[in-house]
């Protein structure tokens, strides 16, 4: 017998956090859109060129032209490929992409006809492993892709992704762990929640100032996770030919360009929430804000801080990309295995021995 | 061999520092580099909206002239194709007959004038051999074209607007370089 609890699904909460989620993937596909439109932007103009800007004022209209070109464009799939799978591909990166965004505090909460809908999809306390294990999916993506397509030049490629973020994904586990050892939970919010206590109005108390070393080798790691230059081994255009995308068309191509701005996005989001406050605006006393003028523009105004934190982080990304040439292979694995473990090992130690003298 | 020039720079391969390991510092100082060129001066020039202007000696498109009252300039006396270094120019001479004189200035003229626009090399010869001041170069370029055939110019191309009937577009196709050559 179903115990009548249950059945007492509370409507309104579910409707709220489908909404949630309907806007926070609206919203990440939109910015990853216009991500690429930056991207090609800021290339140019560090570059000396114009960028692109034929398409609406300034070029705005760039990234709908080019979505609904990739849309019109014949989809082709090898005969020799496996089609199912080839077909999973770019679905399940788009998927493993856009997961993590469920577990990433947008803002603090709204109040909305006297109920209190917090701007997180899930508050699960166990955020952070969730982060990694999602990630971890996203080789599925690429390996998949690559491997389905039969061709040599995508096999050779999805090899060095599937390696490339495994390699990564452990010194960037280890570069968190210390940061854990300090918070002592894996809860994103209450992460977030943490550093809002801090002087400043929550600066002081942004991870950054306690453990600037694993911020940086956590940021290499979403770099190679993310698979951009200069870690873009998998792609890598003069030796793989695109890589494991190579034998992609129409808008099966489009999804895995794209997925990877999302992941960027979603990236970018999860460094500013562990790192940097997250939704924390600085200099100010969020509270004593929030008796001023209410909490619903005291979100508002902490998901604008929130996403000026990520909006740096993508221009980052872009950035680093014009400005580093790739990593050949080895000097790839050289700095993943034996440079940033042993730091992010040695970063722990010193965390643990600090903590334990400090007696917290 | 001593250097042949002073300018010669010894290079020192010494074992990077730890400092230079690092490769951060040298990373940053790219980024700043980088990041500098993103407020520098476009060189590009948005092009169907703004153009370079072009220098007084241009030579684009070939017009055929007509004189004040609109008519055809040209005599076919073939100067023209002869000087044409690349053989780009075909015609053929016709006598005017009674009640054309309002069409061509003298009793022959050319019923068919073709220049082949994938040959010529815009040297401006043509302008130059012609005793009547039948053709000269204007400064519209070639525009793009589907096929080769296209790019064959007849005189249909080539001829200037009527200065009486179609005076505006007449001016326009004038152009400043005329005048010029004229004022030489």
């Amino acid at each position: 017998m179903i115990p009548i609890q249950l059945l007492m699904i509370d409507v309104w909460f579910g409707l709220e956090k489908l909404l949630l989620i309907g806007a926070i993937i609206s919203f990440s596909l939109v910015v990853a859109m216009y991500t690429t439109f930056a991207e090609r932007k800021i290339a140019g103009f560090m570059q000396d060129r114009r960028g692109p800007n034929r398409a609406g004022p300034f070029g705005i209209l760039q990234p709908l032209a080019d979505g609904l070109k990739l849309f019109f464009k014949e989809e082709i799939i090898p005969l020799t490929s496996n089609k199912g799978l080839f077909v999973l591909g770019p679905a399940l990166a788009m998927l493993t992409a856009m997961l993590t965004s469920a577990v990433i505090p947008w803002g603090s909460q709204i109040e909305i006809a006297g109920r209190t809908v917090s701007l997180q999809v899930a508050d699960v306390n166990i955020g952070i492993l969730y982060v990694f294990g999602v990630v971890s999916l996203g080789v599925y993506g690429i390996m998949i892709g690559g491997w389905s397509s039969n061709n040599k030049f995508s096999l050779l490629a999805a090899v060095r992704g599937a390696s490339q973020i495994i390699s990564y994904e452990l010194a960037m586990g280890l570069s968190l762990i210390s940061l854990l050892l300090m918070t002592g939970s894996l809860s994103l919010k209450t992460i977030v929640e943490q550093q809002m206590q801090g002087g400043w109005g929550g600066l002081l108390g942004w991870n950054i100032l306690y453990q600037p070393l694993a911020f940086l080798i956590f940021l290499i790691c979403v770099f190679a996770e993310c698979n951009r230059t200069p870690f873009d081994l998998p792609e890598a255009e003069n030796e793989l030919n695109f890589g494991y995308h190579q034998e992609y068309s129409s808008m099966k191509l489009g999804l895995y360009l794209f997925s990877e701005y999302v992941n960027m996005f979603i990236s970018s989001a999860v460094v500013s929430t562990l790192f940097f406050g997250g939704y924390d605006i600085p200099f100010v006393n969020e509270a004593e804000l929030a008796s001023n003028i209410g909490v619903n523009l005291v979100a508002l105004f902490g998901f604008l801080a929130f996403f000026a934190k990520i909006a740096f982080f993508l221009f980052l990304f872009i950035w680093v990309r014009w400005t580093i040439p790739r990593f050949r292979y080895d000097q790839l694995m050289d700095l993943g295995w034996k440079k940033l473990i042993p730091l992010a090992l040695a970063n722990l130690l010193i965390t643990a021995v600090v903590l334990l003298a400090l007696n917290k | 061999m001593g250097p042949l020039t002073n300018r010669a720079k010894t290079l020192e391969q010494k074992p990077l520092t730890f400092w230079e390991s690092l490769y951060l510092p040298a990373i940053f100082k790219g980024m700043a580099i980088t990041f500098g060129h993103m407020f520098k001066k476009k060189p590009t020039i948005n092009y169907p909206e703004q153009q370079r202007p072009f220098s007084s000696v241009f030579r684009g498109l070939h017009v055929l002239n007509r004189d004040e009252e609109g008519r055809e300039n040209c005599t076919a006396c073939g100067l023209c194709a002869v000087a044409c270094p690349a053989e780009a120019i075909t015609m053929e001479a016709a006598e005017r007959q009674p009640g054309e004189e309002n069409l061509y200035r003298e009793e022959k003229y050319a019923a068919k004038y073709e220049i082949n626009m994938l040959r010529c090399i815009f040297c401006g010869l043509c302008e130059e051999a012609c005793p009547k001041d039948a053709i000269y170069l204007s400064e519209t370029f070639a525009p793009s074209d589907f096929t080769r055939k296209g790019f064959i110019y007849g005189k249909e191309n080539l001829l200037i607007p009527h200065p009486v009937t179609e005076k505006e577009k007449y001016e326009m196709a004038k152009g400043q370089r005329e005048q010029q050559t004229k004022n030489k």
